[in-house]
């Protein structure tokens, strides 16, 4: 039987832009490019090199969003997934990570799977929760933050690099895997990868394909509220010196000045 | 007065200093009520009572060691149905956040991941958050059910506030998806002797101008003159110079101590996210125009090569 992954992905603003939240203190999304989260291209690899290891797979991208949510999906097939859900709806606007979990969790459900990949974080939340959470929500093992992952007769395994300890896990499937930015490089799209995904499947559901109600979502049912956004103010500019031999030692100075030495 | 959970993170029974900053933040909210697992849980309760414990709740398994997260999840869980407490404090590490994020869903609560300060507020603990790179912060608070909230490093200072810290066994009976990760090997991460990257009060951290992990030493040895701990950025991590344990940056490790040294560190948007929010911030290197000098209270243009060591030197000097 064919090995039914899900990948969930997710389309965040770019880094690298002018980040800032919206008037409702939702994370803007008008002002700033996205992109499918860096940290998902992860995810989107390592299911790609588990369905080359075996007979018979088949990999769906999932991702909750607005609209241009869709481009994150195509990324994903571009790189070599076979089709994709988009999770739409106008009262998900606003939805936090325990409300995204249930939409996911409803979503991977409604599309059958054996294994979940995620990546080990959004690059815009960045809580990381979201695969403890699916875990949670669909009643099956946890095998999270792997920078190693391996799928064999219905059993998956990996490792997780901790702060303490090195572990070896190994749970049976169906299972919710996560994969860091350690687990291996993600591939580029080809031209012809590319071509490809324009043809690919993507199909659209909304919050009534999932049955969920709309208050269960969305800013008003947030279980969590966000009171104030402020932005840092500018660090003010430091001394700037420049070598001439002696760059050391003056920083010895500002470090002692400052009572560090 | 109402209680509050926190959650114990500690080795063989000795108490990491994140989980004593929890305490400090706990007793703001109401008393705190310890949740110690696994091997030398019982051995936690005099550092606890010491820093405001009220209670130390206690549990050993076999199957804290032997599975991942879970069993961990349904201890808290039995504590929490034990306590009825006002809020739920647990470390936020990378195991941390799990556990918490599972009891939320089970408890029907919402959870606050990363907070950096919490007090209390007419609605529940307020908790602050860094977004977007610790470019904006955000203050928010639980808006369903009991507040779930995982707190970072630094976060608050250690103070002593003797309780009773009484012990007292909590009963857990394990779910059926205890069992579900098994952990089939460990291996212990070598001590280096050095602090905690997330923990320490000085970080000194080498990136893509360190040019090789037999240069780290350079890193390292001004590290050690001023007890400090090593960080490196992802382009070091990345070509191998550096173990990613150390990686500071969106993602590893992101830090607050009171000082920062960046040697041959850019500053790309992935570093900064991880240590804008140090107190001090110092950087050496070579190209003038790098953004970490935007960031910077005390900045030298140079080779790190030529002004790390002489700094390590009059370091060591002046420290006698």
């Amino acid at each position: 039987m064919s090995l039914r992954i899900v990948v969930t992905v997710k389309y965040v603003p770019d880094a690298t832009g002018d980040r800032h939240f919206a008037d409702d203190l939702t994370v803007d999304r008008d002002d700033v490019d996205g992109l499918l989260s860096e940290l998902d291209e992860y995810a989107v690899e390592q299911a790609l090199q588990i369905a080359d290891e075996a007979d018979d797979a088949e990999i769906t991208v999932l991702t909750v969003g607005p609209e241009d949510a869709k481009d994150a999906l195509r990324k994903a097939l571009s790189m070599g997934a076979d089709k994709a859900i988009h999770v739409e709806d106008d009262d998900l606007h606003g939805t936090d990570a325990i409300g995204t979990s249930l939409v996911l969790a409803k979503a991977i459900e409604k599309a059958g799977y054996d294994l979940v990949i995620s990546g080990m974080a959004s690059t815009d939340g960045t809580a990381g929760i979201v695969p403890a959470l699916l875990a949670e929500r669909l009643g099956v093992p946890q095998v999270t933050l792997l920078s190693e992952v391996s799928v064999e007769d219905g059993v998956v395994k990996g490792r997780r690099d901790g702060d303490s300890a090195s572990e070896q896990l190994e749970a049976s499937l169906p299972a919710v895997v996560s994969v860091t930015d350690q687990s291996g490089e993600a591939r580029y799209p080809s031209f012809k990868g590319i071509m490809a995904a324009k043809k690919k499947p993507v199909e659209s559901w909304d919050l009534e394909d999932l049955e969920i109600e709309a208050d269960e979502v969305g800013l008003e049912g947030a279980w969590t509220k966000v009171d104030s956004a402020t932005e840092r103010p500018a660090r003010t500019a430091g001394t700037i010196v420049k070598d001439e031999g002696e760059g050391g030692k003056q920083l010895a100075e500002f470090l002692a000045g400052q009572k560090f030495i | 007065m109402a209680e509050v959970l926190v959650y114990v993170d500690h080795v063989d029974g000795a108490v990491r200093k994140p989980t004593l900053e929890l305490l400090t933040l706990a007793r703001r909210i109401g008393e705190p009520v310890a949740v110690a697992l696994g091997s030398g849980a019982e051995a936690t309760a005099p550092a606890l009572a010491e820093h405001g414990a009220v209670k130390v709740l206690t549990h050993d398994a076999a199957e804290y060691a032997d599975y991942l997260v879970v069993p961990k999840v349904d201890a808290l869980q039995a504590a929490y149905e034990a306590v009825s407490p006002a809020a739920v404090l647990v470390p936020s590490s990378a195991e941390g956040k799990e556990i918490a994020a599972r009891l939320a869903i089970r408890i029907g609560s919402g959870i606050i991941t990363d907070a950096t300060d919490l007090e209390a507020g007419d609605e529940g603990p307020v908790a602050t958050q860094s977004a977007f790179a610790a470019s904006f912060t955000t203050k928010s608070r639980v808006a369903k059910g009991t507040p779930v909230i995982t707190v970072k490093p630094n976060s608050a200072a250690v103070e002593a506030a003797p309780a009773a810290g009484a012990v007292e066994a909590l009963a857990v009976s394990f779910s059926e998806k205890a069992t579900g990760t098994k952990v089939t090997a460990r291996t212990p991460r070598e001590s280096t002797g050095r602090p905690e990257l997330t923990e320490a009060a000085i970080v000194v951290s080498g990136g893509r101008g360190v040019n090789g992990a037999e240069n780290f030493s350079i890193i390292e040895n001004l590290a050690d003159s001023l007890g400090a701990a090593v960080g490196a950025s992802r382009a070091a991590v990345d070509a191998g110079w550096y173990p990613h344990t150390n990686q500071v940056g969106q993602t590893g490790k992101s830090v607050s101590p009171q000082l920062y040294i960046a040697s041959g560190i850019s500053g790309a948007i992935q570093h900064r996210a991880g240590m804008q929010t140090s107190k001090t911030i110092v950087a050496i290197n070579k190209d003038a125009e790098a953004p970490i000098f935007d960031l910077v209270d005390y900045g030298v243009v140079g080779d790190l090569f030529e002004v790390v060591p002489q700094l390590t030197e009059e370091i060591k000097t002046r420290k006698g």
